[in-house]
């Protein structure tokens, strides 16, 4: 009979079970469907202040490169810099900006105040870009092949973890997706 | 500076709160009383410490110091002052200190307060107290500390979201946690008497009154939140079922079958591990609402970025708090049986139905808004549970314990004759068949849901206005008398009856607007007609208007009635840029026995306007018997019996067969 | 004998309290569901006409139409790989725009157009406490005028 007071425990641990599962999943609405595929046309003029803009001829340099979506408005992205910072001086791979929807003069100060770790940046003021890349939200960071075919994408701030286990290798051509078309 | 001595608080909070937590327990147990008389002195440290910590996260908000990182995402120097102070607790770091500085205020409430408690008894629900607020507070200063500071300091904030910037929800928060953190009381108070394998009446009449003012307190979080969402989210909904919701709705399910089995606890000495069992799983619920809320496990929308560290923080102090006292209860529980024995056909025995449905609804609930977590970890798919689950689930189980309600009130303790208390009814009985009646020839058949909703309501209404006649043998003996016993009634005779007919009340409304909303949507151009519940609007065209902080459209509906002109209607559409975003704010024109509510949309490009007019009958019943049943708490709080000092007198004659079991076990 | 009998009236009643409820789920479990599907799994999956679904993704650039009426909206969600066309009767949320991210629930029509009964449109790109998306998301659902 004292096998009853046991049930409210016994219900926790399945409970607990399924939390902690839970905890590991990794947002994933939609899938990014653009793995594996090249890198959309586009050619962006550079943030106010800056001397090299973008487009998709630059992501098809031989090398792989990190594009990081940013704007000076998203609080996150803060978050993330630094490490953007920390990479851009530690290590040769090249960080291109994609500056989504933001006022030219505030993309600039922002970069003024806190860093601008980008070789490259390109100024989508009007969306149109991050929306041919299947951005969703910011920040957002791929990493893009030196064929310009799209190895990997990461949703929202950037963390050490992912980094180090996720794009740091495929910046060094590890994990290589071939292209398809 | 501040900030910096706003953060050291918190540490020092810690440091306390850990002396609080570990030290008094040891002495209880080993009556070490240099150890025990730690507790009362460190609660007040504590809630001291926090105070001025919450005082200097406030002091930032107010004064714009967007040196301060949380002050910088969520404040602006344009904000009024009341949405300066309610950004405190408008993000995870803030309302996160909110929440230890309400849970530091019980623990200092019970310590300060608590000097008829049995100073053993009182020495473990203070430590245990502190003990909840050293994982809050670990939370909060390694994870979460809301004083960070940003360097280069920025000119101008972010703002808070304009849909926030709303007197009904600046005040939301705090209601609910009040009404979480408060069961946090009653769960301590259940962990203590599992670890001295006792519970008698005293310590039912400790428990009742904080449990009551949590419920009281989270039943007016509630209601704020929904009339929020109907006036502000522009198309008059006013419960989604969404996992926010239903994570204050549980602990208040949950809280509501506590405040009733603590009743047969110190009225009749039973039910005793249920209702410890039911003080834990409340709290529990309140703590599994913050994990959802908060770790995000339940928002897949992934720019809502999940913070993993936290979500495994939040985790282990689940494991710890509600895992550890589970197994304490499955441990200790088994020592707590006995009592008063009773039929099942009584006061208790209807108190026990209304337990079991009540666990059974909070269930349904539980499992619709854990299932999509569940399926998502087991097979990777995405599922939502609508509205349409909980309406299959949760209603059919309300519908019996709404019937038994206004009965169970009636029935004596120990052993009830159901035929007599029915008999005592039967004037209430014949008003809601005639109330059944009336809308059945008003709505006709095929509304029987209708028939059948309006029909509880008022059996709940008038059930509890019998109750209250009974008591006073209202007609029986003279007005006076009855007046005079009136008077004499237990508050918590007539709390209760006033929380049951609020709920009567609120069923009305729910039911009346379910069942009768009319909606009208079309393309209007100036001048265009539509007709709507007897009423007809009249649409003018819209014009620009200009706000503090955003430009807006504005819309002017001229409402006639009977071809007479009774009101103007201006909804509007307004558009913040701090940070960009739109909002809808309908306008309501509220009446007793319905609101009518207009919501103007975009241009079609061609003069026209998308236009929504809603009639919602009686949904000003839904908030007024959410008030009600708020009273109702209040009324009971004012018990005699509730009051401090009582328990202390009557705890000397309580339950002595108890306690020879105690010695048998 | 009398508390042993007791205790039986409560397990028993304790049982079906629960069997009750285990029966409601189950029961509401079979047609309450709503499933969430991207675009290329609508195609993927073959889905009977008449289930409710969540359909996800980007709204098409250039997908945009209004009806005549002006109050039914024809757009087409992608998700960059394929895309479903979808019909929507109702006053749409503020922020639904070309190539944006949608939400939408409803079901499919015979002529493999998407009838949504709500659209849900996401308001702000930026992070923001769970109770706020939760509260956006709320103020982003319309109500169908199907229902």
């Amino acid at each position: 009979m004292r096998l009853r007071y046991l049930i409210p425990v016994l219900g926790f641990v399945v409970l607990f079970i399924g939390l902690a599962v839970g905890l590991t999943l990794k947002p994933r609405e939609i899938p990014s469907a653009l793995i594996g595929k090249p890198v959309p046309v586009f050619d962006l003029a550079p943030v106010k202040g800056r001397s090299i803009g973008l487009s998709t001829a630059d992501l098809k340099l031989g090398t792989p490169v990190l594009v990081n979506v940013f704007a000076s408005w998203c609080v996150p992205c803060r978050q993330e810099h630094p490490l953007f910072m920390e990479l851009a001086r530690t290590t040769d791979f090249k960080i291109y900006g994609l500056n989504q929807r933001d006022e030219p003069d505030d993309a600039a100060r922002w970069l003024d105040a806190f860093g601008d770790p980008y070789d490259r940046t390109g100024a989508d003021i009007s969306g149109r870009t991050s929306i041919d890349w299947g951005v969703y939200g910011v920040p957002e960071t791929f990493v893009v092949d030196g064929n310009g075919c799209i190895q990997y994408k990461h949703i929202s701030v950037l963390t050490r973890e992912i980094l180090e286990e996720e794009i740091l290798p495929r910046l060094r051509g590890e994990k290589h997706v071939p292209c398809e078309g | 500076m501040i900030p910096e001595l706003g953060h050291f608080a918190v540490i020092l909070a810690l440091t306390v709160a850990l002396a609080q937590g570990i030290l008094p327990l040891i002495g209880a147990q080993r009556g070490i009383a240099s150890l025990t008389a730690i507790a009362r002195p460190a609660a007040v440290m504590q809630f001291l410490l926090i105070a001025l910590a919450f005082i200097a996260l406030t002091a930032a908000f107010v004064s714009s110091d967007f040196s301060v990182l949380n002050v910088w995402q969520n404040s602006h120097t344009d904000k009024p002052l009341l949405y300066k102070v309610s950004g405190v607790w408008g993000n995870h770091e803030g309302s996160l200190l909110l929440w230890v500085f309400i849970l530091a205020l019980f623990g200092a409430a019970v310590a300060t307060l608590g000097n008829n408690l049995p100073t053993v008894l009182r020495t473990r629900v203070i430590a245990i107290q502190g003990l909840i607020g050293v994982g809050f507070l670990l939370l909060l200063v390694f994870l979460s500390n809301p004083f960070e500071r940003v360097f280069p300091v920025p000119a101008q904030g972010n703002g808070l979201n304009p849909l926030l910037q709303d007197p009904g929800l600046a005040f939301h928060p705090p209601f609910l946690y009040i009404g979480y953190v408060g069961f946090s009381i009653a769960f301590s108070f259940a962990v203590a008497a599992l670890i001295e394998g006792k519970v008698d009446a005293a310590w039912a009449r400790w428990v009742r009154p904080w449990t009551l003012a949590s419920w009281t307190a989270l039943t007016i979080g509630i209601a704020m939140g929904s009339w929020w969402a109907y006036y502000e989210l522009g198309w008059g909904g006013w419960w989604f079922w969404d996992p926010v919701e239903n994570a204050s709705f549980m602990p208040w399910l949950l809280g509501t079958a506590l405040l009733h089995s603590a009743i047969v606890v110190e009225k009749r000495d039973s039910l005793k591990a249920w209702t410890v069992l039911l003080a834990i799983l409340t709290f529990s619920f309140s703590l599994l609402g913050t994990f959802i809320v908060r770790s995000g496990v339940l928002t897949s929308v992934h720019a809502f970025a999940t913070d993993p560290e936290r979500g495994v923080f939040i985790l282990a102090f689940l494991v710890v708090a509600i895992g550890g006292s589970l197994a304490l209860y499955a441990w200790r529980a088994p020592a707590l049986k006995g009592g008063g024995i009773f039929a099942p056909v009584s006061r208790e025995g209807a108190l026990v139905l209304n337990n079991l449905l009540l666990v059974a609804a909070t269930s349904t609930v539980f499992i619709g808004t854990m299932y999509p977590l569940f399926l998502d970890a087991i097979s990777g798919e995405k599922v939502t549970v609508g509205p349409p689950f909980f309406t299959a689930t949760f209603v059919p189980l309300m519908v019996p314990l709404l019937a038994v309600m206004a009965i169970g009130p009636m029935m004596p303790w120990k052993r009830a004759d159901l035929a007599g208390t029915l008999s005592r009814l039967k004037i209430a009985a014949a008003l809601t068949v005639s109330v059944a009646l009336v809308t059945l020839y008003l709505s006709g058949v095929d509304q029987i849901l209708a028939v059948l909703g309006m029909a509880l309501g008022a059996w709940l209404i008038f059930g509890a206005a019998t109750d209250i006649a009974e008591r006073t043998k209202l007609f029986r003996i003279s007005i006076g008398e009855s007046f005079r016993r009136a008077q004499n009634l237990p508050r918590s005779a007539w709390g209760g009856a006033i929380a049951h007919a609020g709920l009567g009340v609120a069923i009305l409304g729910m039911t009346g607007t379910l069942s009768w909303e009319t909606e009208q949507l079309q393309i209007m151009r100036p001048g265009d007609r539509v007709e709507i519940a007897g009423y007809e609007l009249e649409f003018d065209g819209v014009e620009p208007v200009t706000g503090p902080n955003y430009d807006a459209v504005r819309g002017t509906f001229r409402i006639y009635r009977n071809g007479r002109l009774v009101d103007v209607m201006r909804p509007e559409t307004r558009r913040f840029s701090d940070p960009p975003m739109v909002t809808t704010e309908a306008a309501i024109r509220p009446r007793n026995f319905g609101d009518l509510y207009a919501v103007v949309g975009e241009s079609n490009g061609d003069g026209g306007y998308a236009a929504r007019i809603y009639h919602k009958p009686m949904i000003n019943w839904l908030w007024i018997g959410a008030l009600l049943m708020a009273a109702g708490g209040l009324v009971s709080l004012t018990d005699r019996r509730l009051r401090v000092g009582a328990p202390a007198r009557r705890a000397a004659t309580a339950s002595p067969d108890l306690r020879a079991q105690q010695r048998a076990t | 004998m009398r508390p042993k009998r007791r205790r039986l009236y409560f397990v028993l009643a304790g049982m079906a309290a629960l069997g009750i409820a285990v029966a409601l789920v189950l029961a509401a479990f079979e047609d309450n569901l709503v499933f969430f599907s991207s675009p290329t799994d609508v195609y993927a999956r073959d889905l009977p006409s008449d289930r409710k679904f969540r359909l996800g993704g980007l709204v098409e650039e250039q997908s945009v139409k209004k009806s005549n009426d002006g109050l039914t909206t024809t757009f087409r969600i992608t998700d960059l790989t394929s895309a479903v066309p979808v019909a929507y009767t109702g006053i749409l949320p503020d922020l639904f725009r070309e190539g944006q991210g949608v939400v939408t629930e409803g079901h499919l029509g015979p002529d493999g157009v998407f009838i949504a009964e709500s659209v849900l449109a996401k308001h702000d790109e930026n992070y923001m406490p769970p109770e706020v998306a939760e509260a956006l998301k709320k103020s982003g659902q319309w109500k169908g005028a199907a229902q």
